[in-house]
């Protein structure tokens, strides 16, 4: 009995001892992040031997990511093997990576988290080739300033998504509405969304937004406020400015839509899977949506810059940013795929020719947006949108539970229009942590 | 002499230590794949998370040295500590009562009913061949008001299955009861199996009525069964989290976040501390032991 004991006793101690040392092994493991990464200065081309690169990239962006990376890998001797990570894991997914130095070589970012991420250290500094490049100033300023960081460019703009005002012609005509031309305001866009509605057809709705999610809501109304010169946050991205006659004119006008029932209903407790259905299949009559999806979208649609109350045009430049990850021991290999990437063979090639919206202004105008005039609007309305920069920027808009979604939500369906002053403040709060 | 004598005592038992040591030695051997796993996979994430709850360790960048108690003071203030904790316990009230209800009443009816027996215990343990997170995907379809096959009746009404808090929660105890009744049925049912057939044969003979054999015989003869799904009933719902993160996302308005849920967002969605997740973590692991051992010690006296 008393030998047991000890015995007992002695090994536990044993056990702590053991587990102690790996958590002491796993510390050093974990613990060593290297915030002072080392730049990446090589050559202008990079190094194309044969190198197995490893690129991530999130689900919504998997069509372009594999169209560039099929064209890389038959063109180069380096080979790109592509992971695509769902849209709502991905930050699990890189946050445990970058913990235990496993990072892709090269990884794309939702470019609202990207200040953060390289604040945090996980871009390798790519400024020195980057300001080598001849056509620098024409690359989406958004994107770039998103990843710069004391003047140290992190980032490359990977994929371009805008927000943009899509209307169905074939309803706009049917409820006696100019099928050619857009709203030219925010109060035209409600008017028009109305004049649907009292289409009075079964499951045939005036607009759709994701009221449930807060990134839907950053990329689509965001546009509304700046169209107005106004500004959503101060520019240090610390302070939050909802409560604005701007803000507060988008604001009503959505109110105002969702009481007079021309919204989509199950718009309300849309979280994001299905935000863009609606008017895919043509049951709605105009909507702010993404230019990605210009292509797949199977009808004549209309295409223009987001309204703002009293006129103005903007949009959102989103999509994800791309660059060197602080793991990465195949730099020279990775910036030849950077390199390329932004090359016109790439841009114009991969990208304008699949429908998407390039990256350099200077390759705007292209053969193949000549082709379809709504490409020409969709990169000349590019050049007045912005990219919002705040470092704590997911956990105030687009997590689940964030204040943005509180804010929007009592205003637009829960009558709490009172609530603004507060919800604002909230904002603020985690803005400013 | 003396020293023989001193040797000839000494060496029976140093044969039986020897013994006793080449026994001990094969018992850790016998032992150790056990106690390897549950060092690796139980006591080395344990410390892990401690050490983590009492540092500043954010997602991205990495374990920056201790803070205690920084992470337990952010915990607490939290803007849905309270919220989820409150929102937990009413869930977990709701979907005990429900399944030990539910899981006793289907159990005695495939008891009672020989003819469909069979069919009856199938049918209600499919839905346990699932996976949790799989039967909440397909719930969450069923429930979409777009792609759901209720959506046409459901679209004149205004009413959605996930639009307001409360319809959110039933809908979820819904998927949860049509999942998880047949699995504490079948416990039941062994339970209930166990129970010695003369005992009711002798209530019967003695007069007793249905109420009366059940109230006098089955519930206190199925106290261990009662203990056991209980426990299991309640320690699983407190740790809910697939359903709500597929199904409601911790919406509407923020009124179905779960504990767990509430770790998971803080490490994962927005705050990205894992600091102050593990800190939540170890409260909860903390307040799971506390409430284990009080309903261990309530079913424990009740069988003396």
């Amino acid at each position: 009995m008393h030998p047991f004991h000890r015995r007992g006793a002695r090994s536990a101690v044993t056990a702590f001892g053991v587990a102690a040392a790996m958590l002491g092994v796993a510390a050093c493991g974990v613990g060593t992040t290297d915030t002072t990464e080392e730049a990446v200065e090589v050559s202008a081309e990079g190094t194309d031997d044969g190198t197995q690169l490893t690129l991530w990239t999130r689900a919504p962006l998997e069509k372009q990511a594999n169209l560039l990376v099929e064209e890389y890998n038959a063109t180069h001797e380096n080979q790109v093997s592509l992971t695509v990570v769902p849209n709502d894991d991905y930050v699990a997914k890189v946050g445990a990576a970058a913990g235990s130095g496993g990072l892709p070589d090269l990884f794309a970012a939702d470019i609202v988290y990207v200040p953060n991420w390289v604040e945090q250290g996980l871009f390798r500094d790519i400024s020195s080739n980057v300001d080598a490049l001849p056509f620098k100033d024409e690359i989406n300023q958004g994107h770039l300033a998103a990843g710069t960081s004391d003047d140290k460019e992190h980032v490359l703009p990977f994929v371009l998504d805008l927000s943009m005002l899509f209307w169905n012609k074939e309803l706009f005509e049917e409820a006696g509405l100019d099928p050619e031309v857009a709203p030219a305001n925010l109060e035209e866009y409600a008017e028009a969304a109305k004049a649907v509605q009292d289409l009075d057809k079964p499951g045939v709705y005036g607009t759709a937004t994701g009221l449930n999610c807060g990134g839907c809501l950053v990329f689509t109304w965001f546009p509304s406020i700046w169209a107005a010169d106004a500004d959503v946050m101060n520019a240090e991205g610390t302070e939050a400015l909802f409560t604005s006659p701007e803000a507060t004119e988008v604001l009503d006008t959505w109110q105002d839509l969702w009481d007079s029932g021309a919204v989509l209903p199950s718009s309300r407790d849309e979280a994001g899977p299905t935000w863009t259905a609606g008017f895919t299949e043509g049951n709605v009559g105009l909507m702010f949506y993404p230019a990605t999806l210009l292509s797949s979208t199977p009808f004549d649609a209309g295409v223009a810059g987001i309204p703002g109350p009293g006129g103005g045009a903007s949009t959102f430049v989103g999509g994800d940013g791309i660059g060197i990850s602080k793991d990465s021991e195949n730099a020279e290999q990775a910036w030849n795929f950077l390199n390329w990437m932004m090359s016109e063979d790439a841009q114009v090639e991969v990208l304008a020719q699949n429908n998407d919206v390039v990256s350099r202004a200077d390759l705007a105008n292209n053969e193949y947006a000549a082709e379809d005039p709504r490409l020409v609007t969709i990169n000349e309305v590019a050049a007045q949108g912005r990219t919002p920069v705040a470092l704590n920027f997911q956990q105030a808009y687009n997590a689940p539970n964030s204040p943005w979604l509180t804010l929007v939500r009592d205003y637009v369906l829960n009558d709490g229009a009172g609530n603004l002053e507060q919800n604002n403040q909230q904002i603020t709060d985690i803005l400013s942590q | 002499m003396s020293l023989i004598a001193t040797q000839r005592r000494v060496r029976p038992p140093r044969r039986r230590a020897r013994v006793g040591r080449r026994e001990a030695v094969q018992g850790w051997l016998y032992a150790s794949p056990t106690a390897i796993f549950v060092l690796l996979l139980f006591v080395f994430p344990l410390l892990l998370v401690l050490q983590m709850s009492g540092s500043d360790w954010p997602l991205l960048g990495g374990n920056r040295g201790p803070n205690v108690p920084d992470n337990f003071v952010q915990a607490v203030d939290n803007r849905f500590f309270v919220d989820s904790i409150v929102f937990t316990l009413k869930y977990t009230a709701v979907a005990t009562v429900l399944l030990i209800g539910l899981g006793l009443g289907l159990a005695l009816l495939v008891q009672e009913s020989s003819r469909w027996q069979n069919l009856l215990r199938v049918s209600f343990l499919v839905p346990s061949a699932l996976g949790l997170a799989s039967a909440s995907l397909l719930f969450y379809v069923l429930y979409s008001p777009i792609a759901g096959p209720a959506s046409g009746l459901l679209a004149g009404t205004g009413f959605t299955f996930l639009g307001t808090p409360n319809a959110a929660l039933f809908s979820t105890v819904f998927l949860i009861v049509w999942r998880f009744a047949g699995f504490y049925m079948l416990l039941m049912l062994v339970g209930l199996q166990g129970i010695p057939g003369d005992l009711y044969e002798a209530a019967r003979i003695d007069g007793a009525g249905r109420w009366q054999t059940f109230r006098s015989i089955t519930i206190p003869l199925l106290k261990p069964t009662l203990a056991l799904t209980t426990i299991m009933c309640v320690t699983g719902s407190l740790l809910a989290f697939e359903q709500f993160y597929i199904l409601t996302k911790g919406g509407p308005d923020n009124s179905t976040i779960t504990i767990v849920q509430l770790i998971y967002s803080v490490a994962f969605q927005g705050q990205n501390d894992l600091g102050v997740a593990a800190a939540l973590s170890v409260m909860a692991l903390l307040a799971l032991v506390v409430i284990n051992m009080a309903q261990l010690r309530a079913f424990r006296t009740d069988e003396r």
